[in-house]
């Protein structure tokens, strides 16, 4: 599903990036990326999304080498992988509704067919009855709760998470981690970058450990080993 | 290699009925970002509207004054003043003889009594001229040629040839000066195109700015959207859309300014008519010129919004 076979990625003027990573993730496995702020997590899940570019290496995603992909397929990849971050990136002047039907629109799903893909994700994340509000109207874990819905609602087969419980309480993050293991169970595949350890322990699912842009610690390894 | 080969493509179907029920609501929604900031979008209206009215205006203007050069092409003549004491059985036989010239579409006679007679009408010296023991004016016959617009030298060489005849004393034309007029004409109708050909760049600049400061104020959700997969298609529609309706509603604005202006002349340029024996109208635009600026301005507003999108659309990737 995501793999990575020596893949670098530097910026210039900065230390910063990824070095010489492999790793392989299986469709349907949920994974957590842990490491200090710098060591490459959020690189890392943007050149799985296509944010970023490697500068050496190859990454497959779904089947699809990104090295090679050509910039008009950019969008196209973009709408096989869910993306959460840390700050929502919700659209301010928009409903929860508009918000969480954005990847419909854009992948041109008919207005039925969004109303109600949108109705079960908002359903999923209990947000249903908030679907006309704005989003400046929610707390934050309810906005953290909007980008999820917007990140599953066209199904994706792999969804990414920066730092999705960075701003919440730890039981709103236990209530989000529970949302995302709902996910996993019904095939897709979840990475998930976090520094919060005891809340990725508490899990008990793969963890790969990044330092300095190096590929610290896989933790399936370590279990095979 | 064995990676290379299981790579799959994308699916990049859209049925045409959900393609066109997207056009048709980016369409509307385009419209409906115009009707949510009024005093901006009809002020930017406003400016554009003026903008293509004046080479309207002036290409209007053009069109009438040829209107008016056409009156009184048909109506201009070479006055033909012949010798003293010519009689009248002369004067039938010249002018049969000039009715064989082809270049000659007319001829009217006028004898001397008649002369007098219109002399007197027409000027303040009918007292004066009751003191006259004869009558000092001439035959004239007043000569109406095939082409109105005979260039100067052609126009001298045909004087000359009636002058040659034995009969003839002095030709005169009064067409130079329809000749002069129709060359201002095409003075301001020149002025006309350069100015539109401007005014048409400052239409492209001025939708092409705004266009780009909305772009400038949904950066934010242009990269929202580009991170769940839209394509640059996708964020360049309703832009398009919008460089669209400034387009028609411009040239709506301008058409409107231009019927206003020619109902504030109407009167007055009837008026001046009349005192000049004259039934001249100002007339509008024709059909295909208002829809040839309907479709230019349409044309002009896409392509200052693709321009400004295709500048700045590149810029504003998400991180």
């Amino acid at each position: 599903m995501i793999r990575f076979d020596n893949v670098s990625k530097s910026y210039p003027g900065s230390s910063g990036g990824l070095r010489e990573v492999s790793l392989h993730i299986l469709p349907g496995e949920m994974v957590f990326l842990t490491g200090h702020s710098g060591a490459g997590k959020s690189t890392l899940l943007k050149l799985v999304g296509l944010l970023e570019r490697s500068s050496r290496g190859q990454v497959w995603v779904n089947k699809h080498n990104l090295t090679r992909l050509k910039p008009a397929d950019v969008p196209l990849l973009r709408r096989e992988v869910g993306m959460i971050f840390q700050d929502h990136r919700l659209l301010v002047d928009r409903t929860v509704f508009d918000n969480v039907a954005l990847p419909l629109v854009v992948a041109g799903l008919g207005h039925q067919e969004i109303r109600r893909r949108v109705q079960a994700a908002l359903d999923k994340v209990s947000l249903l009855k908030k679907a006309r509000v704005l989003p400046v109207t929610l707390s934050g874990g309810e906005q953290q709760r909007v980008g999820i819905a917007r990140a599953i609602v066209s199904k994706p087969p792999v969804v990414l998470a920066d730092e999705p419980t960075g701003n919440l309480d730890p039981e709103l993050s236990h209530e989000i981690m529970q949302l995302f293991q709902e996910f996993n169970q019904v095939g897709v595949t979840l990475l998930i970058a976090t520094h919060d350890l005891a809340l990725v322990e508490s899990m008990q699912k793969r963890i790969l450990t990044l330092e300095q842009g190096r590929l610290l610690r896989d933790s399936r390894s370590s279990e095979s080993t | 290699m064995k990676a290379r080969k299981r790579q799959q493509g994308f699916n990049r179907r859209l049925r045409p009925a959900t393609w066109l029920a997207r056009h048709a609501q980016v369409l509307f929604s385009s419209l409906g970002r115009l009707w949510q900031r009024p005093l901006g979008s009809l002020m930017t209206l406003l400016v554009l509207g003026i903008a293509i009215a004046l080479p309207l205006g002036l290409h209007l203007l053009v069109n009438n004054l040829q209107q008016l050069v056409s009156q009184w092409d048909s109506g201009a003549s070479i006055s033909v003043f012949l010798k003293e004491n010519t009689d009248e059985k002369t004067v039938k036989t010249l002018v049969r003889t000039l009715q064989t010239e082809q270049t000659i579409r007319d001829i009217r006679h006028v004898s001397p009594q008649q002369a007098m007679e219109e002399f007197r009408q027409h000027s303040d010296f009918a007292s004066a001229l009751e003191l006259l023991d004869d009558n000092p004016l001439p035959h004239v016959l007043l000569i109406y040629p095939r082409d109105a617009k005979i260039p100067a030298k052609k126009l001298q060489v045909f004087l000359q040839k009636l002058e040659n005849h034995p009969e003839v004393e002095l030709a005169l034309a009064d067409l130079q000066w329809v000749e002069r007029f129709q060359g201002i004409t095409h003075i301001i109708q020149r002025a006309a195109l350069v100015l539109a050909v401007l005014l048409s760049l400052a239409v492209l600049l001025i939708i092409g700015n705004t266009i780009r400061l909305e772009i400038q104020g949904r950066r934010d959700e242009i990269e929202i959207i580009k991170l769940v997969g839209g394509s640059n298609a996708f964020i360049r529609r309703p832009f398009l859309y919008e460089g669209f309706w400034y387009g028609l509603f411009s040239s709506l604005i301008a058409m409107v300014l231009i019927f206003l202006s020619a109902l504030a002349l109407q009167n007055p340029v009837s008026h001046l008519a009349s005192l000049y024996q004259s039934d001249f109208q100002l007339s509008g635009l024709a059909i295909t010129t208002t829809l040839g600026v309907i479709g230019s301005s349409v044309l002009l507003g896409i392509l200052g919004a693709w321009i400004a999108v295709h500048q700045h659309l590149g810029d504003m990737e998400p991180d």
